[in-house]
């Protein structure tokens, strides 16, 4: 159990390196973009944007093969890009269109993809936890030698039900790595007064579940720590807990205040350990791209995201007769 | 002093039992803890102990006599020192005496002798055994995990304890530890677990050891298993059955006594079937098992040692949404299902006597409901009751008013009532648990007053 400190590792190749860069750089994209059209009003409801957290996801999807599974909770638009889910048919759900994973049924908090293996978005918090256990079961079941990744939050690590599912992943050994995304609020709670003792990631040890903290704003470390999880669970030794240390820059949701802390704290957060940021240092000055390679990178990216956007609004609203369909199999 | 041993009572709902084995044997000496005999119900087998010392004088009951009702007696002991004699044989002890006293107030319908209309399956050449709703859906699930790998059975005690209910009897032995799975006391957590494995295309059957329990994992059997077809736009649903017995046992109180069929059946996205008979039991729990949706599936503690005719159709199916008629009449249509069916059933035969021939429908599935059949009946009998455990306040019985009246309102004579339990929490006072049920009096009144009689 080891903590680790943003890291310039070397043994890592310019594609990986630019690879990350790339999908970090969607998310980030993708949920402002997000968020300009919910300012417009042509996305409704809740809407908890991914930014400052990228990542998270993207290193962990670096370590996952063909086959894993993933599912998480509310804040999920990061985890279906990373996993390769359409930009067109994830913006295409926030507005509710036909287009939309969901057909627009299930919106911001509820999309699912069969084909990359992406099972939710859910918006109860902690729901998803006992879920991902479940999928895991499953592949034990078919020895399929596949691993699950089951993100949930700091605050989710408070729930009853994530500790029933410890002793039942453990007990029975399942291919789950749980991934607490600690991004150090639970809406507007800190995790100081919500959390009697800060380290999550010790909290399998009564389950003997191993656990180690990793900086989430580095995304080799999570790739790192990521890589290490899924050998433990493909050699069949049980559930391996990943506390991922990260930082949420926007708001809970849309509407949220954000008297809970300062925005001084946000400031230096974005400006010291941002990274996106991070990886483009190390792009730089390992020469392994240019500035205008980042750039072009960057024009590339924005292409993407407009597009989803332009698809997202010119998708027709669902046809009316989808109110009725979808309830039963 | 001469005391009868008397056949105790080893659970709240036994009404009788086998004398596996005695341990003792006549001039025996005996003291208060020694273990007497074995003593085995239909659902577990348990050691009864000497609760007096003394010589056992007479062995009653033979060993490996079935059928032995509770409270006669099986020995007969002497205080030690007293002369073995043939004679003078004391009254029950008190204690034992109010318990017998206390059984006859609980309530309790005599079986049948009316036989239900046939099922459509059911040809003049089929042959008919008998069997217990405890063995019919033991049967049906041996036969589906027989059928499909992906099935597979957790729960409480569901693999070595062989079911807390017996239920699940003899899986673990054919079916091995993978595919019966005992859980720890986590009812969110292992449902959750079941609906994720659905997703991912298992067939879980999860069993509760009362749907009392299930309230521990409503949210995902709610949020999770019934909502996910919908939210994904098609793509995942969860093909899974939570069963367990559902409603009033006996004599556990508050907690332990509630029916859930209105909660669930609120639910879109869910299915809900509440058997009767050992063969409905068997052919819906078959049809849940295949089915591709969540299922809530009410059994009833009541009901499992109860015998039917069961058909010997292999691969015998009920399919949802059909309900049946179990006894057809022209004057008032009688609604129930699943433990409401032997009021309506005991009410509809008292009712013969005032020269009221009422049709009984057994609904079977609560989601989908049988709608077709009902408002046939109601436009041929004009009046119509319905019957449930469950308590008044938003019923089933209260949606079936408001189908009808929305849908037969031309044809009825009389406004529709609900007979329902009481609108309080399950009392466990024998006499007022028993005035808290829906009683089969309940129903001949209701059923006299929409007859204007």
């Amino acid at each position: 159990m080891t903590s680790r400190k943003g890291s310039k590792k070397s043994n890592v190749n310019t594609e990986e390196l630019l690879s990350y860069y790339k999908d970090m750089l969607l998310i980030r994209r993708f949920e402002e973009k997000a968020g300009q059209l919910y300012g417009m009003g042509l996305i409704g409801g809740f809407c908890h944007l991914y930014i400052g957290q990228e990542a998270v996801v993207v290193g962990l999807e670096a370590s996952a093969e063909a086959g894993d599974k993933r599912i998480t909770s509310y804040r999920d638009h990061g985890h279906m890009l990373a996993c390769g889910m359409d930009p067109n048919g994830v913006m295409a759900e926030l507005t509710g269109r036909a287009g939309g994973y969901s057909k627009g049924k299930g919106g911001s908090m509820h999309m699912f993809s069969k084909e990359k293996n992406f099972y939710g978005g859910h918006g109860i918090v902690g729901a998803q936890v006992p879920l991902g256990a479940g999928l895991a079961f499953a592949d034990k079941y078919l020895e399929n030698d596949r691993v699950t990744f089951t993100y949930f939050g700091d605050g989710a690590a408070n729930q009853g039900q994530v500790y029933e599912t410890f002793n039942m992943a453990s007990l029975w050994k399942l291919p789950v790595i749980f991934v607490i995304e600690n991004n150090q609020y639970a809406m507007g709670t800190s995790q100081l007064r919500s959390t009697s003792t800060p380290d999550i990631y010790t909290r399998g040890a009564g389950f003997d579940i191993p656990g180690e903290a990793v900086d989430g704003m580095d995304v080799l470390s999570v790739k790192e720590a990521g890589d290490k999880a899924v050998k433990h669970c493909r050699a069949g030794k049980g559930p391996y807990i990943l506390e991922i240390k990260t930082y949420r820059y926007r708001g809970h949701s849309m509407s949220d205040p954000a008297k809970y802390r300062t925005r001084e704290e946000v400031q230096k957060m974005r400006e010291e350990r941002d990274a996106i940021e991070n990886i483009r240092s190390i792009l730089l000055t390992g020469k392994h791209a240019s500035e205008d390679d980042l750039k072009s990178i960057d024009k590339e990216i924005k292409k993407i995201v407009n597009e989803s956007a332009e698809f997202a609004k010119a998708s027709p609203e669902p046809e009316l007769e989808e109110l009725y369909t979808d309830i039963y199999a | 002093m001469t005391t009868e041993i008397l056949m105790p009572a080893l659970s709240p709902t036994m009404e009788e039992g086998t004398l596996a084995k005695w341990l003792v044997k006549e001039g025996d000496t005996v003291s208060a803890g020694d273990i007497l005999a074995e003593i085995e119900t239909d659902k577990a087998t348990m050691e009864f102990e000497a609760v007096d010392e003394g010589t056992i004088e007479k062995i009653l009951v033979s060993e490996g006599s079935e059928g032995i009702k509770v409270n006669s007696p099986i020995a007969i002991l002497i205080d030690d020192g007293e002369k073995i004699t043939e004679t003078k044989i004391n009254n029950a002890p008190k204690e034992q005496k109010a318990f017998a006293e206390n059984k006859k107030l609980h309530p309790k319908v005599e079986l049948l002798s009316t036989e239900p209309t046939p099922e459509p399956e059911w040809t003049d050449t089929t042959k008919i055994g008998q069997k217990t709703v405890r063995e019919a859906l033991r049967d049906a699930m041996a036969e589906e995990l027989r059928r499909d790998e992906k099935v597979f059975l957790m729960g409480e005690e569901v693999a070595e304890y062989q079911g807390a209910y017996k239920v699940s009897q003899g899986l673990l032995e054919e079916f091995g530890s993978k595919r019966i799975i005992d859980t720890p006391i986590t009812e969110h957590g292992f449902a959750g677990i079941a609906t994720g494995a659905s997703f991912a295309g298992l067939r879980p059957i999860v069993e509760f050891m009362t749907f009392n329990f299930a309230m521990q994992a409503i949210d995902q059997i709610v949020n999770s298993a019934a909502k996910t077809l919908y939210m994904s736009g098609g793509q995942m649903g969860a093909p899974i059955v939570f069963r367990g017995p559902n409603g009033a046992a006996a004599r556990v109180g508050a907690q332990h006594s509630q029916d859930y069929t209105s909660w669930y059946a609120h639910i879109p996205g869910l299915k809900v079937v509440a058997p009767y008979s050992a063969s409905d039991a068997k052919g819906l729990l078959k049809s849940a098992i295949r089915d591709n949706n969540p299922v809530i599936f009410l059994e009833n503690e009541i009901l499992y040692g109860r015998s039917f005719d069961v058909p010997e159709i292999e691969d015998y199916i009920v399919p949802f949404g059909k309900a049946r008629v179990w006894r057809k009449g022209a004057d008032v249509t009688i609604i129930s299902f699943g433990i409401g069916m032997q009021y309506a059933l005991k009410a509809a035969e008292e009712l013969t006597a005032e020269g009221i021939e009422a049709e009984v429908i057994d609904l079977r599935t609560i989601r989908p409901i049988d709608y077709e059949t009902i408002i046939q009946s109601v436009s041929k009998t004009n009046r119509c009751i319905t019957v449930e455990e469950g308590f008044p306040v938003a019923s089933i019985g209260n949606h079936l008013s408001a189908y009808i009246m929305e849908h037969a309102f031309d044809y009825l004579d009389a406004p529709v009532i609900n007979c329902t339990g009481k609108d309080v929490p399950m009392p466990y006072a024998a006499n007022l648990e028993k005035l808290a049920l829906v009683t089969t009096e309940q129903v001949v009144n209701a059923a006299k007053k929409v007859c204007y009689r």
